[in-house]
């Protein structure tokens, strides 16, 4: 296999860039989007790649058309993506809870800006968390990744692609336009070292009739092929375990919905992923994520400087949450704060997860501009 | 050691180009770790524009400049907004034609090098537009923060097929001057 860029090596790309070309080596080969400042990088990378690779980028209408090109691509049997910021994916939300429903294992990139509506276009935001986990309707489970660095963004968008697959399930890699236009330095590695996981698919036909059934017990059923000899049926509707619409039996609808939130939060522990800095022996920690988090590191490392015993938990996911694991923190320490580029959203978690044991105060930066490591230390301090 | 270095202009000097191949020479070709961040307005041409690279021996947490050691101060306005930034001592290149109102008591805090950037760059290739790699060429050799080949490769990297030669020609002119102003010889 030939890839139309460098692997092997490493260069010096926006983290858009590094997105793309993460996609097309977890073997992505179907992108449909609409350009959006800060994610239309993405778009060009892909519409540049795709033909190269025999993959096929395609403009659509909107980006309701491009999510639910995404869906249909994904029902071919091929990994699909599509990339958008807060206008855009506001308008996939109603694709994306169908995308849940159907079990569509899919990657949504959101590259935040600030909003409400179109906002701030070329300024980055950590805005829209509780929209990525719960923006759309109904009860359901949902993957978050939140990477910091553009190798955070190579690597996740990876692992996005993996997640999605194993657990046929659309995963929201949640980004923003300070990552996805820095440049910083990508190793890209040797295609052959790269995990790549593919979706269960039937193994006989009487499995090929059932796309909802859970045959192992893992809560993830094997996904037919269009084209390929089954004649499944997929809706939004509430449907029985061969896909046919019931949509008044409560029975149906609770082992249906319970099984596609329990494939997510049951499997909480191979999903979450963080990393921890000085926050062992802490008297104060600070829970950050994605471009947040690197203000937050230096603003420990300079409390530590004046005494100051400050930890911090980064998170690279944030939904599923893992609320236990904070309480344990929350046991340990006087205080937490959660600095975020928001107005508090994965603040409303942490309180919930510190269960009472410790204050939770938030530190939150709106207008564009990333948190400065002052604007940290000083509400620590 | 982490070094910061901020370039401020207006859209079309090429200040991000030259940002992103100061980073590229030494995130790839020094075995640095560097981080290059921009802001621009919604106009392509004219707008601000400014661009941040960070370079340090160990991985980059905060991405930005906040009390560059080097800045690159190509216009009036970026003039105004940003030499206050400047760390004590730190390295300032101002395009004098372009930053007629200087602040001569502010710019005592730091080593000031003046010139008329563009027109000399404009002499040297026949292009003013390479004003912006000819800068780096100075950066480079007054500072020293990055290995003179590594700026080289990371130039022909960035610049459109068929200008290699000019814009190499406009880097060693910026090498030239950078080494007369070392010596005190500008």
């Amino acid at each position: 296999m030939r890839y139309p860029f460098s692997v092997g090596r490493s260069d010096f790309i926006q983290g858009d860039e590094a997105i793309a070309r993460a996609a097309i080596l977890a073997g992505c080969r179907f992108y449909a989007g609409y350009p959006i400042t800060p994610a239309s990088e993405i778009f060009e990378a892909m519409a540049l790649y795709m033909p190269l690779v025999d993959g096929v980028s395609i403009q659509m209408e909107d980006e309701l058309g491009s999510i639910a090109a995404v869906i249909g691509a994904s029902w071919t049997g091929a990994k699909a993506m599509t990339a958008t910021s807060g206008p855009g994916f506001s308008l996939m939300m109603e694709n994306l809870g169908y995308a849940v429903m159907t079990e569509t294992p899919m990657v949504v990139v959101d590259v935040q800006r600030g909003g409400p509506s179109t906002g701030q276009p070329t300024l980055a935001a950590q805005g829209d968390v509780m929209q990525a986990i719960w923006g759309t309707h109904g009860d359901h489970s949902i993957i978050v990744l939140t990477p910091a660095t553009v190798q955070e963004a190579f690597d996740m968008t990876i692992r996005a692609f993996n997640l999605a697959e194993k657990y046929r399930t659309p995963v929201v890699l949640l980004t923003d336009g300070e990552v996805g236009h820095m440049r910083e330095r990508v190793n890209i590695p040797d295609p052959d070292e790269i995990e790549r996981i593919y979706r269960k698919i039937p193994k006989s036909k009487e499995q090929g009739k059932y796309p909802f059934r859970d045959w192992d017990g893992d809560g993830v059923p094997p996904m037919p092929v269009f084209g390929r000899g089954y004649r499944a049926y997929i809706t939004g509707l509430t449907h029985d375990e061969r896909g046919k619409p019931k949509t008044v039996e409560a029975e149906i609808h609770e082992s249906l919905i319970r099984r596609i939130v329990d494939k997510i939060e049951k499997n909480k522990k191979d999903i979450i992923d963080y990393e921890t800095f000085d926050l062992d022996d802490a008297d104060v920690a600070i829970v950050s994520y994605g471009i947040a988090s690197r203000s937050a590191i230096r603003a420990v490392k300079i409390l530590r400087k004046e005494g100051i015993k400050a930890g911090l938990l980064k998170l690279n996911v944030v939904w599923p949450f893992d609320f236990e694991m904070i309480e344990r923190i929350a046991e340990r320490v006087n205080r937490i704060y959660v600095a975020e580029m928001n107005l508090g959203q994965v603040y409303h978690l942490v309180k919930e997860g510190a269960n009472g044991k410790a204050e939770v105060e938030l530190i939150p930066k709106i207008g564009g501009e990333v948190h400065t490591p002052k604007d940290i230390i000083e509400r620590v301090r | 050691m982490r070094k910061e270095v901020l370039i401020g202009g207006f859209g079309g000097q090429g200040v991000i180009l030259a940002g992103v191949i100061l980073g590229r020479a030494a995130a790839v070709y020094d075995g640095l770790y560097a981080v290059q961040t921009q802001a621009y307005g919604p106009e392509s041409r004219g707008g601000a524009s400014r661009a941040e690279v960070v370079i340090s021996d160990e991985p980059v947490d905060y991405p930005k400049a906040l009390n560059p050691k080097y800045l690159i101060l190509l216009s009036q306005e970026a003039y105004d907004k940003y030499l206050s930034f400047g760390d004590d001592g730190a390295i300032i290149l101002i395009e004098e034609e372009l930053v007629p109102h200087r602040n001569k008591e502010l710019e005592e805090r730091f080593k000031v090098y003046a010139l008329p950037f563009t027109e000399i760059a404009e002499n040297t290739t026949g292009l003013s537009l390479t004003m912006n790699i000819l800068v780096l060429g100075f950066l480079t050799k007054v500072s020293g923060i990055i290995k003179e080949e590594s700026i080289e490769k990371a130039v022909l990297d960035a610049v459109p097929k068929g200008t290699e030669e000019l814009n190499l020609k406009a880097l060693h002119k910026g090498f030239e001057l950078g080494k007369k102003a070392l010596n005190g010889e500008l």
